[in-house]
């Protein structure tokens, strides 16, 4: 489990050396991310060089167990944002309509497109 | 409250460990009634944590610096949770692969529909245009859209409020707004909210099923990249 915690770490850690290092318009943990996969994507040509907590299932415990607590993550930035709503109530009405009307619309649009774009190609889910 | 009673608030709520605690223990009871009442929407965790620390902060006159010392180390989770996302990406990587057209299509027309949507409507009812800069970035994840926002001339702290709220929102209306148009394909409800809500709209897809969590992250990503590309483009037009 721990090893599983500083693999994440590591692939992040690398994640924000690469897009600070090559200034990559991309953040650090979605570089991350992405050498993660690849690790995953190798891992079972590299078994025998590799620790046993990348192939036996602690690493997808303990990652698919930190997704599943996602929103824990976002209270902190969430608690700022109550501390700081004096920013939004001199257009506060408007706003918040045009961030729900918006929001509404952007899901819509984007399930359109891909549900035509999925019938067009003839795909099956 | 007494002399020693006060003295031991003051030491506690200097330590990280009191807020690190409170900021759990809020989500730990979010959590639970919102698993309580089936994950209704309107249960949402984080919205709810938030107002009951707000509360508890407000009342004992806590400044959000003093808060944010305990509950960084929660915050700095954001970090590994997005490596993570590698892992259900790896395990559905044959359904993912799959749909890679149709997600393409959904991300440029959700992508361009969040942009201007936003900031047409916003600019019909009257705000002014340094608003709409904040505005524009709004449905990608709070660093991203902030760094957007300060590039373009607007207020990023205006634009982190803005995508919280963002965020809360599309968590609390992508379900009954796709179960009350039919749509059953969770691939694209998933994909759809990581567009238009950002990580907390991801969140709230890992609650309701893997396959649209795992969606919701591409697509929280994708748009990460697309929308710093689309706001310069757009924006002028926009702004006539």
């Amino acid at each position: 489990m721990i090893l599983s915690l500083g693999l994440l770490l590591l692939c992040q850690l690398l994640g924000e050396a690469l897009a600070h290092g090559l200034s990559l318009p991309l953040p650090g943990p979605v570089i991350g991310m992405a050498l993660l996969l690849v690790l995953l994507l190798v891992r079972e040509k590299f078994a025998p060089v590799l620790p046993r907590e990348v192939g036996d299932g602690t690493l997808e415990k303990t990652s698919n167990g930190l997704l599943s607590h996602l929103s824990l993550m976002f209270i902190p930035a969430g608690v700022g944002v109550v501390q700081r709503l004096d920013l939004v109530v001199s257009h506060g009405v408007a706003l918040f309509v045009a961030l729900l009307v918006s929001t509404a619309l952007a899901m819509l649009a984007s399930v359109a497109a891909f549900r035509f774009i999925a019938r067009l190609i003839g795909e099956r889910e | 409250m007494s002399q020693s009673d006060f003295a031991l608030w003051v030491y506690l709520s200097r330590t990280p460990l009191l807020w690190l605690t409170v900021t759990i223990f809020a989500y730990v009871i979010a959590d639970r009634i919102s698993a309580g009442v089936h994950r209704n929407p309107l249960a949402n965790p984080v919205l709810h944590a938030v107002w009951m620390i707000g509360l508890v902060l407000a009342v004992t006159g806590t400044p959000y610096r003093v808060y944010f010392e305990g509950a960084q180390f929660v915050h700095f989770m954001l970090g590994p949770a997005t490596v993570a996302l590698a892992v259900p990406l790896y395990g559905h990587r044959r359904t993912v692969m799959r749909a890679l057209v149709p997600m393409a299509g959904a991300l440029v027309v959700g992508a361009i529909v969040a942009l201007v949507s936003a900031v047409a409507i916003a600019k019909a009812l009257g705000v002014p245009d340094d608003v709409l800069i904040s505005l524009a970035p709004k449905s990608v994840t709070g660093g991203v859209a902030m760094g957007v926002s300060e590039r373009m001339g607007g207020d990023p702290a205006l634009t982190g409020v803005l995508v919280m709220i963002t965020g809360v929102i599309g968590s609390i209306i992508v379900t009954p707004l796709m179960n009350t148009t039919g749509v059953k394909d969770m691939r694209a409800r998933g994909f759809a909210v990581g567009v238009a809500a950002h990580g907390i709209g991801t969140a709230r897809a890992f609650q309701v099923d893997m396959i649209a969590g795992t969606f919701a992250g591409i697509g929280m990503g994708l748009n990460a990249m697309l929308t710093p590309i689309l706001v310069p483009v757009f924006l002028p037009w926009l702004l006539g």
